[in-house]
Formats: C-alpha cells, sequence, structure tokens
C-alpha cells in the first residue's frame, strides 16, 4: 500500500502547491488592484483620512468656502460640508459615499483629494513640517452675488441662469433650478443619502439634472441671433427691407410661420432687417433663412460653438445642435430657433459673450486655480480662446459691432425692454419657444452689459412659461432676471 | 577513553525525540506570546498586563501536553503535537485580535477569546484522553461497528427536532446543556476508523481485478458496491444537512483511501464521475450550491451575494506580500471572519509572509502525517493513519481554496486556527491517533545513535 500513500500524498501536496501559487497570484500580482477596488472599503476610509481642499468662490475680492471638509468622529474621518446648502449644488457637486463624485468635486478630485501632481514634494514638507496631508483647494470663478441674484431671479421656477464674464470667459453664477443639497448627499450615512437621491430621482422637476449645461432647449428667438449674424456675413445690411406677410409660405409644404400674436410686424409695410430683430419679426427672420440657406446658417451656427464638444471643467457638458442638411422648410424654421435646433443656457451666454466680445469666442472656464494649503498656486487656467479651426472668431469685428448696436434696440425699444437698467447700456434678445401646442412654453432672455464695453453675458431660461401659463414670453419672464443678474455682475465688479 | 555507562540506543532516541517535542514547543509558545503580545500593543498601545499569566498558562498547556506525549507515545512524531499547538496559539490571538474590531463596531459583542481558550485547555484535555485511552490503535479495529454507528448518529444528531440547530441554512449543530455542538466534525473521525476497518479486512477482495479495460483493472461489480453507499451518504449529507464542504470531504477522503486500500485506479476515476453526477445534480436542484459556483465564477457581477468572498479577496490583497500589520487591518469587514474566514485576516495583517507560514504548517503536518502511515506495519494503522490525515488536508485544501477563490466556496472550519470548540477538539483527537499510529512503530533509530551502536559494539 505504501506506493498508493505516496502517490496520493504527491497528490495532496500538489494541491498544496495549487494553494500556494494562488496565494502569490492574489496577495502579489492582484495585489495591487483588490487594494484599490472601488468596492474595498479600505480605499474609502483611507481617502476620507485625507482632508480634502476647499472649493472657493469669490465675493468682491474676498474668497469664499462653498465646499470644505471638517473633521468628525465618525469611522470616516472627514465630512464635507456645503457652507451655503443648495446655492452651489450644481456648481461644487457632491462627494458621496454611494454615489460617487459629480462637477468641480469630479473634475477636481484628484487635486482636492491626496492625489495631486505636486503631492510628493507636499508630502516631504507636511512630513518635516509635521503637518497632516491636505488636499488642494479648487479656486473657482463664481461670484456668491451674482449666483445669488441668478437663484432669487428663478425664484424656485424651473429653469436656469449663466452668467459669464465674455472677456475672458469666467463664469460668474451657474444656476440650475430646482436645485438640491449636496450636504445630504456627502453625508456619512449611506441609508440617508440613499433615502435622498431616490427622493431626488422621483421628483418630476428633476432636481438632480443640471440645466445649466446639461439640458437642451429649443432657443426660440434668441437663436435669431445666429440667423442674423449669418445674414450680415452674408451682405445683408441693418437697413436692408423685407416684405411684412402676416404669413410666411414655406415651400413644398402647406405649413406657414406666423408672427407672435398673429399680424403682420410693421403693418404690412416692408420692414428692416435692424427693426424686424427688434420686434422679433418671425416672418422676416424665415425670409433671412430661406434666403442665407442651411449651409451658411450651420456654419455660423457651428463658430458659435453648436455642434461641436468643448471642454468645460466640468463633466458631461451637453452638445448643442442644429441638424445639418436642411431642407428650405427646415431652415426657414430653424433661423426663428425652432424644429430641431436645440441649445444649453451655457451655449446661449457664449453666444451673446462672444457679440460683446467683438466676436471672439472665450472658453467658458469656472476653475481659475488650484492653489496649496499655504496660497501658493498649483495649477493654473488662464482665459483661453475657444478656437475653431484655428480661428476663436465667430463673427468679424464689424458684424459684432453691427449685431450689438441692433441688439441694444431690443432693449431700449423691443421685446426686451424689461431687461432696462439705470445708467447702464443693456444689449440682448428675448425667446419664447413654443414647446407643444397649448403648452406654456420655454421662455428665454440673453444679452450683455455695459453693451459698448461689456463685462458681462446672460442667458435665462425658464421652463414652462416661468409659471405664466401659455401667454408667458421672454420679455415679460426672462428680461427682468437677466437685468437682475447683469446688475449684480456689474456691482460685483466695482 | 573513558566508556560511559551503556544505554539502549532505542530509549535514547526516543528520548531525543521527546526532547525535540519540548524544544519545539517552546518555540511554539514563544511565537504565539510574541503574537498576543502584538495584538494588545496594536489594540491597547501597552503590552498585556497579564502576560506573564498567560505565558504561564501557555508554556503549563504546553508542558502538560507534552509530558503526556512523552509518558504515553514515547518515540512518537515530535513535529505534530508543536504544529498543532502553535496553529492554535495562531488562531488565538487573531481571534483575540478579531474580538477587539468587533468589540469597537459594537462593544456588546460577547467575548471570543476567553471561550477560545477554555477550549483550548479541552482540546488538549481530549489530546490527553486520547492517548490514555487508545494505548493500541488496532483496539478500535474490534470495535468499527460500533465506532461507525455512532459517527453515523452523531452525523444525523442535527436533524433530530428540537436538538438541531441551524446557521445560515447548513443544518449541523447541536445544541446541547447551553453549548452548541458540531457533532460531524467527531464524526469525520469515526468514518475514518470504520473506513480504515472495513478496507484493511476487504482490500484484497476489493482489489481482486475480473476485467480490464485498456490498462485499467477493473473489479468486479459488487465491489463497487461501498463506493456507492459512500457517495449516496455524501449525497445524504448535502441535501439533508445543505453541507456542501462535508460532502465534499467524506467522499473525496473515501475514494482516496479506496484507492491507497486496493491500488485500482478505477475506483478514483468512478468516484471522480459519480462526483460529477452528484456536483450536476446538486448544481441543478440545490439553489445554494448554483449560487455558490456562481460566485465562484464571477464574484464582481454578485455584489450582494459574493460580499464575504470579496471582502476576503480584499484583506489578501490588500495584505499583499508583507502585510498590514497586527491589528492594522480591517478583519470586521469581512461576514464570519473568526470561523470559516479566519485566513483572510492574517492575509491582511500577516501578508503573504503569514499565510505561507500557516500553508508550511499544514504542510508538515500533513506530510508527517503520511510519514507515520508509512511506518505502520498493519493494514488497518496504515490506512488509518492515511485515512486522518487525507482527511485533514483536504479539509484545508477546500477551505483555503474556497476563501482564496481557487475552488468555489464550501463552508468549512481551518482545522485549529478557526474560532469553534468542536473543531480545535475534534483536530487534538485526529492528531492524538497519528501521535499514537508514530509512536507504536519502532523508531528508526538516528545516524547518530546508530553509529553510537557501532561504537559500542566495537569497544
Amino acid at each position: 500500500m505504501s506506493r498508493q500513500v505516496r502517490r496520493v500524498a504527491a497528490g495532496l501536496f500538489a494541491l498544496f502547491g495549487a494553494l500556494f501559487l494562488n496565494l502569490n497570484y492574489v496577495q502579489v500580482l492582484q495585489a495591487g488592484e483588490l487594494a484599490d477596488h472601488p468596492r474595498n472599503a479600505r480605499a474609502i476610509i483611507r481617502e476620507y483620512e485625507v482632508q480634502r481642499g476647499s472649493i472657493l468662490a469669490r465675493s468682491g475680492e474676498q474668497p469664499v468656502e462653498v465646499a470644505r471638509s471638517v473633521e468628525t468622529d465618525d469611522a470616516l474621518r472627514f465630512l464635507r460640508r456645503y457652507p451655503q446648502g443648495e446655492l452651489f449644488g450644481h456648481v461644487t457637486g457632491f462627494s458621496s459615499l454611494v454615489y460617487g463624485d459629480t462637477e468641480i468635486e469630479a473634475i477636481f478630485d484628484e487635486q482636492l483629494g491626496s492625489g495631486g501632481r505636486q503631492r510628493f514634494v507636499h508630502s516631504i514638507t507636511d512630513l518635516l513640517a509635521g503637518r497632516e496631508e491636505t488636499g488642494d483647494d479648487v479656486v473657482s470663478t463664481i461670484r456668491t452675488s451674482v449666483q445669488r441674484a441668478a437663484a432669487a431671479g428663478l425664484g424656485g421656477r424651473k429653469g436656469s441662469v449663466v452668467a459669464l464674464d465674455p472677456r475672458n470667459g469666467e463664469i460668474l453664477a451657474l444656476w440650475s433650478s430646482p436645485p438640491y443639497d449636496p450636504n445630504t448627499l456627502s453625508s456619512h450615512d449611506p441609508d440617508r443619502i440613499r433615502a435622498y437621491w431616490r427622493q431626488l430621482e422621483a421628483d418630476p422637476d428633476d432636481p438632480l439634472v443640471n440645466r445649466a449645461i446639461r439640458s437642451l432647449y429649443p432657443p426660440g428667438s434668441t437663436f435669431k441671433i445666429v440667423t442674423a449674424a449669418s445674414a450680415l456675413r452674408e451682405g445683408v445690411s441693418p437697413d436692408t427691407t423685407f416684405p411684412d406677410p402676416t404669413e410666411q409660405p414655406l415651400p413644398n409644404t402647406t405649413a406657414t410661420i406666423g408672427n407672435f400674436g398673429g399680424g403682420t410686424c410693421n403693418g404690412g409695410a416692408p420692414i428692416s432687417f435692424s427693426q424686424a430683430l427688434t420686434v422679433s419679426c418671425n416672418t422676416t427672420f424665415a425670409q433671412l433663412g430661406l434666403r442665407i440657406g442651411d449651409r451658411a446658417l450651420v456654419e455660423q451656427a457651428r463658430q458659435f460653438g453648436l455642434n461641436r464638444s468643448w471642454e468645460l471643467q466640468m463633466p458631461a457638458v451637453a452638445t448643442s445642435a442644429i441638424p445639418p442638411d436642411l431642407d428650405p422648410a427646415e431652415v426657414a424654421q430653424s433661423a426663428i430657433g425652432q424644429r430641431d435646433v436645440r441649445v444649453t443656457p451655457l451655449q446661449v451666454a457664449v453666444i451673446s459673450g462672444a457679440i460683446a466680445n467683438g466676436g471672439r469666442l472665450m472658453t467658458p472656464r469656472i476653475v481659475k486655480r488650484v492653489e496649496d494649503f499655504g496660497g501658493g498656486v498649483v495649477e493654473k487656467f488662464p482665459p483661453e480662446p475657444l478656437a475653431l479651426d484655428g480661428d476663436a472668431r465667430a463673427v468679424s469685428q464689424d458684424v459684432a459691432a453691427t449685431l450689438r448696436e441692433m441688439m441694444t434696440s431690443v432693449v431700449t425699444s423691443g421685446t426686451a425692454t424689461g431687461a432696462q437698467l439705470p445708467g447702464v447700456t443693456v444689449a440682448g434678445k428675448t425667446g419664447t419657444a413654443e414647446t407643444g401646442t397649448n403648452e406654456p412654453p420655454t421662455v428665454w432672455f440673453t444679452g450683455f452689459a455695459p453693451a459698448e464695453d461689456a463685462r458681462v453675458a446672460v442667458a435665462v431660461v425658464l421652463e414652462e412659461g416661468g409659471g405664466l401659463g401659455e401667454a408667458a414670453t421672454g420679455g415679460a419672464v426672462a428680461a427682468p432676471i437677466g437685468a437682475q443678474v447683469i446688475q449684480a455682475a456689474l456691482a460685483a465688479e466695482e | 577513553m573513558r566508556l560511559r555507562r551503556a544505554v539502549d540506543p532505542g530509549v535514547r532516541a526516543v528520548r531525543a525525540r521527546s526532547n525535540t517535542e519540548l524544544r519545539l514547543l517552546a518555540l511554539a509558545v514563544l511565537v504565539v506570546l510574541c503574537a498576543y503580545a502584538l495584538v494588545s500593543l496594536s489594540q491597547e498601545e501597552a503590552l498585556p498586563g497579564d502576560l506573564p499569566v498567560y505565558a504561564g498558562t501557555l508554556a503549563a498547556m504546553a508542558v502538560g501536553a507534552h509530558l503526556c506525549s512523552r509518558r504515553l507515545a514515547p518515540g512518537a512524531d515530535p513535529l505534530l503535537l508543536p504544529l498543532a499547538f502553535l496553529l492554535n496559539g495562531l488562531g488565538l490571538a487573531m481571534v483575540r485580535r478579531i474580538q477587539f474590531a468587533y468589540a469597537a463596531e459594537d462593544p456588546g459583542t460577547p467575548a471570543l477569546g476567553p471561550a477560545q481558550t477554555v477550549w483550548t485547555v479541552v482540546g488538549l484535555v481530549a489530546f490527553c484522553l486520547t492517548l490514555a485511552v487508545v494505548r493500541d490503535t488496532r483496539v478500535m479495529d474490534g470495535y468499527r461497528y460500533l465506532i461507525g454507528a455512532c459517527a453515523l448518529a452523531l452525523l444525523v444528531l442535527p436533524l433530530v427536532p428540537g436538538l438541531g440547530y441551524s446557521v445560515r441554512g447548513a443544518q449541523l449543530w447541536v445544541r446541547l446543556a447551553g453549548f452548541t455542538v458540531q457533532p460531524a466534525e467527531f464524526a469525520k473521525i469515526g468514518l475514518t476508523v470504520f473506513y480504515a476497518s472495513y478496507l484493511a479486512e476487504k482490500r484484497a477482495l476489493l482489489s481482486e481485478a475480473t476485467s480490464r479495460v485498456g490498462p485499467l483493472l477493473i473489479p468486479p461489480a459488487r465491489a463497487f458496491g461501498p463506493l456507492l453507499v459512500a457517495w449516496l451518504a455524501s449525497l445524504a449529507v448535502l441535501v439533508l444537512q445543505s453541507d456542501l464542504g462535508l460532502s465534499l470531504l467524506f467522499f473525496g477522503g473515501f475514494i482516496l483511501l479506496l484507492y491507497v486500500a486496493t491500488g485500482r485506479v478505477a475506483y478514483p476515476i468512478l468516484g471522480t464521475l459519480l462526483f460529477a453526477a452528484g456536483g450536476l445534480f446538486a448544481w441543478s436542484t440545490l439553489d445554494h450550491v448554483r449560487l455558490r459556483i456562481a460566485i465562484w465564477l464571477d464574484v464582481w457581477s454578485l455584489p450582494d451575494e459574493g460580499y464575504q468572498l470579496a471582502q476576503s479577496l480584499f484583506a489578501l490583497g490588500t495584505g499583499g506580500v508583507l502585510g498590514v500589520g497586527w491589528g492594522q487591518g480591517r478583519p470586521d469587514f469581512i461576514p464570519d471572519v473568526h470561523t470559516d474566514f479566519i485566513f483572510s485576516a492574517f492575509g491582511e495583517e500577516a501578508g503573504l509572509v503569514g499565510t505561507t507560514a500557516l500553508l508550511l504548517c499544514y504542510f508538515l503536518i500533513v506530510g508527517r502525517g503520511f510519514a507515520a502511515s508509512l511506518r505502520c506495519r498493519s493494514d488497518f494503522e496504515t490506512l488509518l493513519g492515511a485515512g486522518l490525515t487525507i482527511l485533514f488536508g483536504l479539509q484545508v485544501f477546500v477551505i483555503l481554496g474556497g476563501v482564496t477563490r481557487l475552488i468555489p466556496l464550501t463552508g468549512l472550519t481551518l482545522p485549529f486556527v478557526s474560532y469553534g470548540g468542536s473543531s480545535l477538539v475534534a483536530n487534538y483527537v485526529l492528531i492524538a491517533l497519528l501521535l499514537r499510529l508514530s509512536a507504536n512503530q519502532p523508531a528508526r533509530p538516528p545516524r547518530r545513535a546508530a553509529a553510537a551502536t557501532r561504537a559500542a559494539g566495537s569497544a
């Protein structure tokens, strides 16, 4: 029997050998992967051992913490707090145990946490100073007073406000309503986090959606700025006149385009291009669309940033779009911002900003720089033109100047008189986009000020007529909010 | 040259072996004391206040067991007891460390450490009693039916209503006078005694080949009877008690022993086929078996069901080569870490170095077990030694393979290390039996002793 015993022994030893090899595989080859596995709670605990850096906004020249980490006695050492609650929720995002990070918290996770590029150097100086490891601070471009004005302007109604500095692309306010409270989502209680998340997900108003950069709306008449830019480039002058019918027939279809509230724009007499923009005359712009054609219109839209994905310091920014290859009827409808044209509020603010900035597009930025604990700049994000095919100019300086004048008269004597401000020339355009028959429209205002040397450009959008029902217009609902935000932005600069 | 008083070289060899055992036990006590101190240093930031008392207790236990083996089993293998004691002691230290982790979560958790220490004493007493009662293993040969019947009775005990008690679906425990006992741990040993005795008697009959298929010699059909009985019994354990690990252990142990007894490869081949058939049956009819296999195949896609195994792998991976250090890991992340998954706690805190050390201890025990079996002179003893060693080795393989995801996980305790009294006591009995088997054989005189004999002769 000893032969069999030896064989069985050899067999068992082979099994032990397999155990040993497998242990080497798990504890050596796979070790790193397992140690950093997202479901390995040890990694999370280690992450929470580091004091995450703050996210800062500006109030005057003072930095204001809108996200910071405070020490607790929990198993997870540091707790993420957002002192202003909902106000900056869609800017900072949240840093959740259960749902991960979003927005700035996500894009700048490395710098805020312990994985920053300069971390090694920091660690040694930290070590020598006996200082604990902390993350770097992210300095955002947001101004608290402008953000507050945006939130107050919408007053809980569904919609969004984006304000930016057209000269350098700095985003001054980025408000999406309804907001959510990032504090709850960033707590250390998974049950509470999940319960709040479920509540937010079930909310028909979608508070989790950051409308400013991820909701695509029909632009309505705000898109006439793009059509106008294209027309000016094609040689149409502000004084060029057009017939003023009550309805503009469209080729190859029985459909027509009518004006807001029916009727004509100028009592039936020929109407100038400039006058048509001031009163937002649909029939004129339909004719312009037919005249310039789909190629020129789509190309102009592309130069303003549509149909392109550009980098913002935020994840998953939606791409605003106008379908290429339109038939004449579709061009006419697209020219007044209907049909399948879809834009984000940020995109609309960028279009206004380009005109305000002499035709030059600036890349929108929400983070200016990253600072270490001593205020030293670790990373910088200087102003950058948003170039297309090497050219950051959406329109020529002349076209921009003409449009600026035309948009100024929209505010002084047209549809956007609600956006007037004492002592400041405001340029702007309203929009009232139909979303369906018998449905309240999506209402818009976009503009900039001071018109001659703009320091702020805004886009304001409200869903479902901002609560005013089917009769709502951009001029009545959105323009006054735009004025408030512009005023706050100009005041913050002084 | 002055002549020394001639000592019988056999006696001298026996004494040398006993002294080796004592020295190795001293080493084991030292290692265990270090582990004990490290747990306190990491958890309480101070040396344990009762370190001298604990050292005394450990030393007393080791010396007591040693004196028993020295007196009752002279010439026995000097490695088995120290290895068992070392594993037991390291298990105690880890159970105590896990106790700290549990207490940090919930201060109300009952203390595991003291209970396991009491079980250690009981285990060592059982070790001594086994050596005292079983003076000659051949005695058991005569009682094989009684022992076999007792083992079966123990096995079905948990199924008795009012007595049985199930933990997470497995009907394996018996509650007796406030204690929960796992009778299967003892039944394993009884069944192995029965197998060994039965096969020793029938081996000639069972190895008789009547036909040939290719190179395979095939015994007559009726010779396969015992194999079928063992197979059905294993399936019964699987279905009635929902215990995959035990079932696998019984059947695997039996076919290997059948092969040892007969030398017929046909048995393990047919056994493997039967195992495959049984496995297929279990897979298709028993949800928990199917789930175990699904978890094994892809632990990451089943975050809830595979949670325990994933946590085990996280612990092993986090430990890496050197481990995070005693008391620095998070054993409490693994559900039931103090029983089936205690190895993973070692993996995190002591790293590959620690797990390899444990594996080596088991490897040595298995090696010494087979060595004892090979030196036995009767068929029964050879089979008993091989059977007990196979049982022990397979159990270690099945549970360690399970927690490291080499094979599907089946719940078995890790001998000597896992928390739990029944397993500890039964394994001490098993080691005592191996010691007895190795002691009944005349020790081969070591080379130096042989030289001494020659020297004495020439003088």
